[in-house]
């Protein structure tokens, strides 16, 4: 999981002539989805160039950062924040606008006739020689490109990232999303502004009679959004009927099923024989939406978030936050912090940023954590004022902007959930939730059989009938099934030393996210 | 009022030597009773019944402008959710240009907060009876007190959370078996959520959802007395419920102090008519309609209890088989009664019935 915590940034000068291993392995694909590189790793003859590799190239100006393991920086208009996140982790991020200090990308364009100029001059004794080189595919994306790299021999992967870039965006993108919470805390509105989608245009909302007689169902929209040729398949799981009985001991038995039998369905194409076009539809990331009008969390929210938070990422959210005060909102976030951290909730926790990591990016962590949960406000409808159209709610005592900092954390909700931590909740999901699954799963699976082994071996013994065992035996010898007999016995202290091991490992994990 | 250069009749009925050949000075029986209730002072008995966090407790403070909720008392206890319903009443002696009164605050914490929430409206119910059955305990005594105290509840404001939607099943059902004892008043609570269209989009859906379950809040249709008092009344059920805004903070607004909320993008004042419907509750609970809710609690509600009491205790003395078909007197049976209350006598039993019965 530390891999997930130490994000591409190309370190700063000082860092450049050593490659730790962190670094290294940083090129390694993590993403199952990716394809193998066939590349083996070797010693790079650059290091013999660090004295070069410490000038900055100026055009590469996006973060101002230079030389990483071979002095490149990648400025893909298509993945800005790249050099934020994981290492050539594919992206998905529909809603990402240019980034301003993008300014690389012109003062490129000027130095690509000096290339012509030094291309001439340079010797042609090396077999790899720049001049000899085929035009690249990458166009103004390769990270080869700049003049001081024609004399130099490059092995040439990396342009890894842009593989795996271009690979993985023709593939797509998923995401799955449950929203969870109360009728009438606005979750259909902030789906719909946070994805700038209409998923609940033709939505009936059932009045008293009719809802005392339904349960909670789980309805499924999915959609398609494109954004600079980044598609992304948006599935929301919606949760209506949720809290809205007098008695609600079962609502979220409903949730619960619906994550299990999403990661039962996984496991089982996982394992099984045709694995090309395995339709991941386990839930990344679940909105709990906790109303403003309590005084923090609700038995109901206790409970329910108490029975998900092992198996989907909570990200608790703060309902209709224009009904509070400023000073009432920190009063209830405090509030809710502590109530989480008491009942023992494991919410979805931020990765760790590195200590040497850029000021501002620790800052903005720290913001995102600090605002936990998200107060946020939603609204459907453009309004006009001052001048301006936004997306706001119209009160007779003044204007709510939704995507105002000042006003909600609408903005900072959106950006974790798309532009920076889409990866990481499924990377989480994929890796601790699933895996948590899986493991227990098996267990149960094993148990079982270990059971019906003991239970037909004590029949044998009992009645000394030739039983037929679920498990394939050897020999049918008594002297044997005797010892196999003893072996289960083994086998059973045994898983449950490992079971008692593993809760400690779950323990110490939890601990250490 | 009567003029001051008359003299003052004393006594009903009594004709004093008349100077204005058509005056005979009967409204000044006005002035007699004014004078007697000032001495006597008012009671008012408020029940409060929501959500924890809907801001009742602030709502009776803002009403009053005083200090006179439950927390306001108890200043330094942590908010916990009981798991039971409680019921906790606090009084408070106000008042204004001479006229006393006694303000009851009954508050109910524990109320829809559960998990499950079947039957949380059963406590409620079982106060609001005992407060009537004391009442009427006092008055068949044969030594009577001169004034019964009057605790009885007459008014209970329900907090409806502004969904937006509609309303919940829990208000369904808590507003269907209480309109039947209590005068109901609800209202929409921490109404600066709701833009104005999805308020009255609300209040027109709450209303018809009221009227579908034959729930009668009060202003009850059946209690105008003439047209006068129905259209008055007419004009409050159009507005019916209200959504109020509480807050007990004061802010400066264009150089007035106001009660309101202060937020980034505006000041929400709790007075003002165009930001919420504050003074059109404070007006009819305490303005224009205060006697009147007293009255019908009195006069309506009180005697349907008084006469159902009546009756059952009849039918159990005289040991006659019930051919009331709504009365059950051996109540025990019962799957919903409440379980824990001892029975001393017979007609304590009667009084589960009719707890239960509703």
């Amino acid at each position: 999981m530390e891999h997930m915590s130490s994000p591409v940034r190309f370190r700063s000068n000082k860092k450049a002539s050593t490659f730790s291993g962190k670094e290294l392995s940083s090129l390694s694909i993590r993403d199952q989805e990716d394809m193998q590189y066939p590349y083996a790793m070797r010693d790079l003859p650059l290091m013999s160039h660090s004295g070069e590799q410490h000038q900055r190239p100026g055009h590469y100006g996006a973060e101002g950062i230079g030389s990483p393991i071979n002095g490149r920086h990648l400025s893909l208009p298509g993945t800005p924040s790249l050099v934020r996140t994981i290492p050539f982790h594919p992206r998905g991020s529909p809603a990402v606008p240019p980034r301003h200090n993008h300014m690389g990308l012109d003062p490129e364009f000027q130095q690509l006739p000096l290339r012509r100029q030094i291309v001439s001059q340079v010797s042609l004794d090396s077999p790899l020689s720049p001049s000899m080189r085929p035009r690249s595919p990458w166009g103004r994306f390769d990270p080869y490109d700049s003049p001081e790299d024609q004399d130099k021999e490059y092995v040439g992967f990396a342009t890894l990232p842009n593989q795996v870039h271009r690979k993985t965006v023709k593939k797509g993108f998923t995401f799955t999303l449950i929203v969870a919470g109360e009728s009438g805390l606005g979750k259909s509105t902030l789906i719909n502004s946070l994805f700038l989608t209409d998923l609940y245009k033709d939505r009936k909302v059932l009045n008293a009679e009719e809802r005392i007689s339904r349960t909670v169902a789980i309805i499924k929209h999915t959609v398609g959004i494109e954004e600079k040729g980044v598609k992304l398949r948006l599935t929301i799981i919606d949760t209506p009927g949720f809290g809205d009985a007098v008695n609600n001991t079962e609502s979220w038995r409903h949730i619960d099923d619906y994550i299990d039998q999403q990661f039962e369905q996984y496991f089982r194409d996982e394992s099984g024989l045709n694995r090309r076009n395995i339709q991941d539809n386990r839930v990344h990331c679940c909105l709990y939406f906790i109303s403003p009008f309590g005084h923090g969390l609700r038995p109901l929210d206790v409970d329910c978030m108490r029975a998900l938070h092992e198996k989907v990422n909570i990200i608790p959210v703060l309902a209709k936050a224009d009904s509070l005060t400023p000073a009432e909102v920190c009063r209830k976030k405090m509030k809710i912090r502590e109530e989480i951290k008491q009942f023992g909730i494991n919410i979805y926790q931020f990765p760790e940023c590195d200590s040497d990591e850029d000021e501002d990016f620790k800052t903005q962590e720290q913001i995102l954590k600090n605002s936990i949960p998200f107060a946020v406000i939603g609204s459907n409808v453009q309004v006009e004022s001052k001048g301006r159209k936004f997306r706001g709610r119209v009160y007779p005592w003044g204007v709510v902007e939704v995507e105002n900092p000042a006003h909600s954390d609408f903005l900072l909700l959106r950006n974790m959930l798309v532009r920076t931590h889409m990866q990481d909740l499924k990377d989480v999901t994929r890796e601790i939730h699933y895996e948590n699954y899986r493991a227990q799963c098996i267990q149960n699976m094993t148990r079982m059989v270990v059971l019906e082994r003991k239970r037909s071996l004590r029949e044998k013994y009992r009645d000394g009938s030739e039983a037929d065992f679920p498990l394939p035996l050897a020999v049918a010898d008594t002297e044997k099934e005797r010892l196999i007999y003893e072996k289960d016995e083994e086998l059973r202290k045994m898983q449950e030393v490992l079971e008692r091991i593993q809760e400690q490992m779950q323990h110490s994990h939890r601990g250490g996210c | 009022m009567s003029e001051a250069t008359k003299p003052q009749p004393q006594a009903k009925g009594e004709k004093t030597p008349i100077s204005d050949t058509s005056y005979v000075g009967i409204d000044a029986i006005l002035e007699q009773m004014r004078r007697k209730a000032m001495k006597q002072g008012f009671e008012f008995n408020v029940m409060v019944v929501g959500q924890s966090g809907l801001g009742k407790s602030t709502l009776m403070n803002t009403l009053f402008k005083s200090k006179v909720s439950r927390k306001s008392v108890q200043p330094n206890v942590e908010e916990r959710i009981p798991k039971t319903v409680e019921i906790k009443s606090v009084s408070h002696d106000v008042e204004e240009k001479g006229v006393r009164m006694k303000l009851t605050v009954i508050d109910t914490p524990g109320f829809g907060d559960q998990i499950n929430n079947e039957n949380c409206w059963q406590p409620i119910m079982k106060f609001i009876n005992d407060q009537y059955e004391s009442y009427l305990q006092e008055e068949i005594n044969i030594n009577r007190k001169k004034r019964i105290p009057d605790s009885r509840v007459h008014c209970c404001i329900y907090f409806i959370p502004p969904t937006g939607h509609c309303l919940r099943p829990l208000d369904v059902e808590f507003m269907r078996h209480l309109s039947k004892v209590v005068n109901i008043v609800p209202v929409i609570a921490k109404a600066d959520t709701l833009t104005l269209e999805e308020r009255d989009s609300f209040k027109k859906t709450i209303r018809e959802e009221l009227r579908a379950n034959g729930i009668d809040v009060y202003p009850q249709k059946e209690f105008d007395e003439d047209a006068e008092d129905r259209m008055i009344n007419d004009k409050i059920r159009e507005m019916t419920p209200f959504a109020v805004v509480g807050s007990d903070q004061e802010y400066q607004v264009n150089g007035k102090r106001i009660l309101g909320r202060k937020t980034k993008w505006g000041t929400i004042e709790v007075e003002n008519i165009a930001h919420c419907e504050f003074a059109y509750l404070r007006d009819l609970l305490i303005r224009t309609h205060m006697q009147n809710i007293k009255d019908i609690t009195c006069s309506i509600h009180y005697e349907t209890y008084r006469v159902r009491r009546l009756n059952e205790s009849n039918i159990l003395f005289t040991s006659n088989p019930p051919d009331h078909p709504t009365v059950q007197p051996k109540a025990n049976g019962q799957p919903e009664e409440q379980p824990a209350t001892p029975q001393p006598n017979g007609v304590a039993a009667q009084h589960e019935a009719l707890s239960h019965e509703m």
